[in-house]
C-alpha cells in the first residue's frame, strides 16, 4: 500500500500546467447582474434589437427559476452579483486579420499549444479561439467559405447571418431549460457558430479553444452547430484557465442540429483549472449541451474527456426525433484530489427505429467523486427504439467514490433498453504484474487507465486522442491504487 | 547468480518463509516442489518483490547486488522474471504495446536506446516462431479473455522476449493440457543457456520429464527440507510428501 500512497500524494501535489495568467489590458464590466448589464453586453457587441429582447427574456427566466436540488454534490453558493459578465482584451472588438491581434494573446494560445498562425497549425484543423468573452481569431475561414461552410465566432454570426441565428437559437436548449441555461441566454458573450450546407462533408476538424483569463469573471459562451441535409462535421472544443484561489463560473450552452442524413461529431477535451489539492479554487463547469437529430437517418455523437474543473455538471444529450436517427455518448470523466463530476447524458427517443449508445467511463482518484447520471427516455411513437448503456467506474485508492444513477422511462413496449455497469479498482495485482515486467508504477497506472478508457478515446480525432491520453496521464500522475 | 541466505518472510505478521537457503548458478535449473501451503509461491513473490510480503530476516544476493533493496521493476530490469501462477488481465492494453513498453523500459535501464519498430517486430516474429506462440494473441488486450492455458503461454512468451537472467516459473504447468505443456517445455528448453538459470515451482513430476532439472528441492513449512537431483522428484511422485513430513517431525523439537 505504501507505494500507492506515495503516488497518490504525488498526484495530489501535481501542478496544473496551464495555470498562468496573461497580462493584457482588459475591458471589464463592473461586477453585477441586472438589465443594465445585459444592455451593456448587447451594446458592446452591437447586437440587433431582437437579440437584446431575447437576452432580457432569458434574464427574466433566470430570476424566476430556482436552483436544482437533485445533484449528487453540495451545490456551492454562487454569488451572481459578484461576477463580472464581460471581459475582453482592450482596443479591438473585432479583428480583421491576425496581424491586428495583440501579440501577447497570440503568445498565450501558442503557450497553450494552439498556434493561430495558419502555417503553423496542425493541418486539417480550423480553430476559433475564445479569450474570456471574445473570439480572438478563427483560422481557415476563407478555405471553409469556399465550400459554403460557415465557421465563425457567435458574435460575428449575429452580424453576418442573423437569419440563421434567429431561426435556430434556443430551439434545442430552451431558455427556460434550467437556471444556468437561462443565465447563459441572458449574458452569453461569445462562442462558435457553424453551418454546414447541404451535401457538404466538412474537410477538416473544426475546433474552438476556450480560455478564461480575467479574474473574477465567468465565461458564458454559446455554440450553435447546424448540419444541413447529407452533411458531416466533426467539431472539437478544448479549454483551460489560470490557477486562482477563488472559484470561477463557466456556464455554457451548446446546441446541435442535424437534418436528414446529417452527422455531427462533437468532442470535448475539458481541462479547466480543477482547484488545488485541498479543493481551493477551480472552475465550476455547469454546462447545458444538447443536440437534436431533427432529420431522418441523422446522427449525433458526443465524446467528452473531462479531466479539469472543480465541479463538472453536465449531461450532453440527444433528442432523437428523426426516424432511424442515432445518438451516441462516449465519456471519460476523471476526478482527482477533491474534484467532483456529476455527468452523463439524456437520450430521448421520439422517432421510430432510433438508436442510442452510451459508454461512460468514470475514474476516481484521491478524494474525487464521480457520478454517472443518465436518462434514456422512449416516447410512445418510438417503435423499435434501442439503447445500450455501459457505465463503468474505476477507483484509484480508497478515499474516492463512484456513483451511478441510471434512469429509464419507456412508453413503447417494442423498445429495448440495455444497461451494464461495472465498478473496479486498479488492482495491486495489475500494477505488480506490470512492475514485474520492468514497468514502474506511474507508467503502469497510465497503461491501465488508458486501456480502461480506450473505447472512448478511440472516438476522438487522432491528434486529440493523443492529447487526451497525455492529459489523462497527467491528471492521474501518481495516483496508483 | 542467486544466493538466498536464511530468508524469513511474513504476510500480515504470519511467518511464511522460515529460513530458506538456496544458491542458483548460471546454467542451472532448480525445481522446487512441496505440498500445498508450504511456501513455494510465497518464495516466488518475495523474490519478485510483492509488497504484501515482509522480509523479516536474511539476505538475497542477485548478480552481486542486494535484491531485497530493489523495487519490483528494478528487479525485473536487472533480469529477474516471474512467470505468474495466475497472470492478470489488463483490459484495453494491447499485448504488443505492453511488450514494447517492457522491452524498452529494460533497455533504458541498461542505457540502451528504445528499439526501432522494425527491429522489435522482427524480434517478435522470431520469438513467436521459437515459442510456437499464436500471433493472433499478440493483437489482443493483455490476457483479456485468454484461456488459462493461453495466459500461461503468454507469460512464457514474455519471458522469451525479455530474455531474463533468472526466470522463476510459478506452477506454469498447472492449467496446461498435455500438448501445451509439451510446447511450453520445449520453448523453455530452447531458452536455456549457460548464462541463464531457472527456478521451476511445480506440483508435478511430469513437467520435470520435459524440463529436466539439475536440482530438486522440497519446500515444507517455509523451509527447504530436502534437496537432491531429478531422482528425488520421482521418489516424491511415488511416495508423496508424508514420509518427508514424518522425518521432519522426528527432527524438529516439539513446540
Amino acid at each position: 500500500m505504501s507505494a500507492e500512497q506515495d503516488i497518490l500524494q504525488e498526484l495530489a501535489g501535481r501542478e496544473y500546467e496551464f495555470g498562468f495568467e496573461t497580462q493584457i489590458e482588459m475591458d471589464i464590466a463592473a461586477p453585477g447582474l441586472n438589465e443594465d448589464t445585459i444592455r451593456f453586453i448587447s451594446a458592446k457587441k452591437e447586437e440587433p434589437e431582437w437579440l437584446l429582447e431575447w437576452r432580457l427574456k432569458g434574464f427574466q427566466l433566470f430570476q424566476k427559476l430556482t436552483m436544482p436540488n437533485w445533484q449528487n454534490f453540495k451545490l456551492p453558493e454562487v454569488d451572481f452579483q459578484g461576477v463580472s459578465y464581460y471581459a475582453a482584451p482592450k482596443n479591438k472588438v473585432k479583428y480583421n486579420s491576425l496581424d491586428e491581434v495583440d501579440p501577447e494573446l497570440l503568445r498565450t494560445f501558442e503557450k497553450l499549444g494552439i498556434p493561430l498562425e495558419e502555417q503553423k497549425m496542425l493541418s486539417g484543423v480550423a480553430v476559433d479561439a475564445v479569450f474570456d468573452s471574445i473570439s480572438v481569431a478563427t483560422t481557415f475561414k476563407a478555405q471553409l467559405h469556399e465550400l459554403g461552410i460557415i465557421f465563425c465566432s457567435f458574435g460575428e454570426a449575429v452580424q453576418e447571418y442573423p437569419e440563421l441565428v434567429k431561426k435556430y437559437l434556443g430551439t434545442v436548449v430552451p431558455q427556460s431549460d434550467n437556471i444556468y441555461a437561462a443565465l447563459n441566454s441572458a449574458v452569453f458573450s461569445d462562442g462558435s457558430f457553424v453551418y454546414i450546407p447541404k451535401g457538404v462533408r466538412c474537410p477538416m476538424e473544426l475546433s474552438t479553444y476556450f480560455r478564461i483569463n480575467a479574474k473574477n469573471t465567468g465565461q458564458f459562451e454559446r455554440t450553435l452547430i447546424i448540419a444541413d441535409d447529407n452533411s458531416y462535421v466533426s467539431y472539437l472544443e478544448g479549454c483551460t484557465a489560470p490557477m486562482r484561489d477563488e472559484n470561477q463560473l463557466h456556464a455554457a450552452v451548446v446546441e446541435l442540429i442535424a437534418m436528414d442524413h446529417a452527422e455531427i461529431k462533437y468532442s470535448t477535451v475539458q481541462n479547466w483549472y480543477p482547484g488545488d489539492k485541498d479543493g481551493k479554487g477551480g472552475i465550476y463547469n455547469f454546462v447545458t449541451k444538447r443536440g437534436i437529430c431533427k432529420g431522418k437517418n441523422s446522427k449525433i455523437s458526443w465524446t467528452q474527456v473531462e479531466t479539469g474543473s472543480a465541479i463538472t455538471w453536465k449531461y450532453p444529450g440527444v433528442i432523437l426525433q428523426g426516424d432511424n436517427s442515432i445518438g451516441e455518448f462516449y465519456s471519460v470523466a476523471v476526478t482527482a484530489n477533491k474534484q467532483v463530476a456529476d455527468t452523463g447524458t439524456k437520450m430521448v427517443h421520439i422517432g421510430k427505429n432510433t438508436k442510442s449508445r452510451i459508454i461512460s467511463k468514470g475514474i476516481s482518484a484521491g478524494h474525487g467523486h464521480n457520478t454517472y447520471r443518465g436518462l434514456v427516455k422512449v416516447g410512445p411513437n418510438a417503435t423499435n427504439a434501442r439503447n445500450f448503456t455501459q457505465c463503468d467506474s474505476l477507483l484509484i485508492g480508497d478515499r474516492c467514490g463512484a456513483h451511478t444513477f441510471p434512469y429509464i422511462e419507456s412508453k413503447n413496449n417494442t423498445a429495448m433498453v440495455e444497461h451494464e455497469a461495472t465498478t473496479s479498482k486498479i488492482g495491486e495485482d495489475q500494477v505488480f504484474y506490470l512492475n514485474q515486467r520492468g514497468i514502474d508504477n506511474e507508467q503502469a497506472v497510465n497503461m491501465i487507465v488508458n486501456g480502461y478508457a480506450k473505447e472512448v478515446l478511440n472516438q476522438l480525432p487522432m491528434e486529440f486522442a493523443v492529447e487526451a491520453q497525455k492529459l489523462l496521464s497527467i491528471t492521474l500522475e501518481g495516483s496508483v491504487g | 547468480m542467486l544466493d538466498i541466505k536464511n530468508l524469513h518472510a511474513a504476510v500480515e505478521g504470519n511467518a511464511i518463509l522460515k529460513g530458506i537457503n538456496l544458491t542458483v548458478k548460471p546454467g542451472e535449473v532448480h525445481a522446487i516442489m512441496g505440498p500445498n501451503g508450504s511456501g513455494k509461491s510465497s518464495l516466488a513473490s518475495v523474490l519478485a518483490g510483492r509488497e504484501s510480503y515482509e522480509v523479516t530476516e536474511g539476505s538475497v544476493d542477485f548478480l552481486g547486488k542486494d535484491l531485497l533493496d530493489m523495487s519490483p521493476e528494478v528487479r525485473a530490469r536487472e533480469g529477474l522474471f516471474l512467470a505468474f501462477q495466475y497472470p492478470v488481465e489488463i483490459p484495453g492494453v494491447s499485448n504488443i504495446n505492453f511488450l514494447k513498453t517492457a522491452v524498452n523500459e529494460i533497455r533504458a535501464y541498461h542505457g540502451q536506446p528504445p528499439m526501432q519498430a522494425k527491429a522489435f517486430l522482427d524480434m517478435l516474429k522470431s520469438k513467436q516462431k521459437l515459442m510456437e506462440f499464436d500471433a493472433n494473441l499478440m493483437n489482443r488486450s493483455l490476457n483479456e479473455g485468454f484461456s488459462g492455458g493461453e495466459k500461461k503461454r503468454n507469460d512464457v512468451f514474455q519471458m522469451a522476449m525479455l530474455e531474463p537472467k533468472l526466470a522463476i516459473m510459478d506452477e506454469t504447468d498447472s492449467g496446461l493440457d498435455i500438448d501445451a505443456l509439451r510446447i511450453v517445455s520445449a520453448g523453455v528448453n530452447k531458452l536455456r543457456s549457460k548464462d541463464n538459470a531457472f527456478i521451476i515451482i511445480t506440483h508435478y513430476q511430469r513437467l520435470l520429464e520435459y524440463i529436466v532439472p539439475d536440482f530438486v528441492h522440497v519446500l515444507y513449512n517455509g523451509r527447504i527440507v530436502k534437496s537432491g537431483t531429478k531422482e528425488l522428484a520421482l521418489e516424491l511422485e511415488e511416495k508423496g510428501y508424508d514420509w518427508l513430513k514424518e522425518d521432519i517431525r522426528l527432527e524438529e523439537p516439539v513446540q
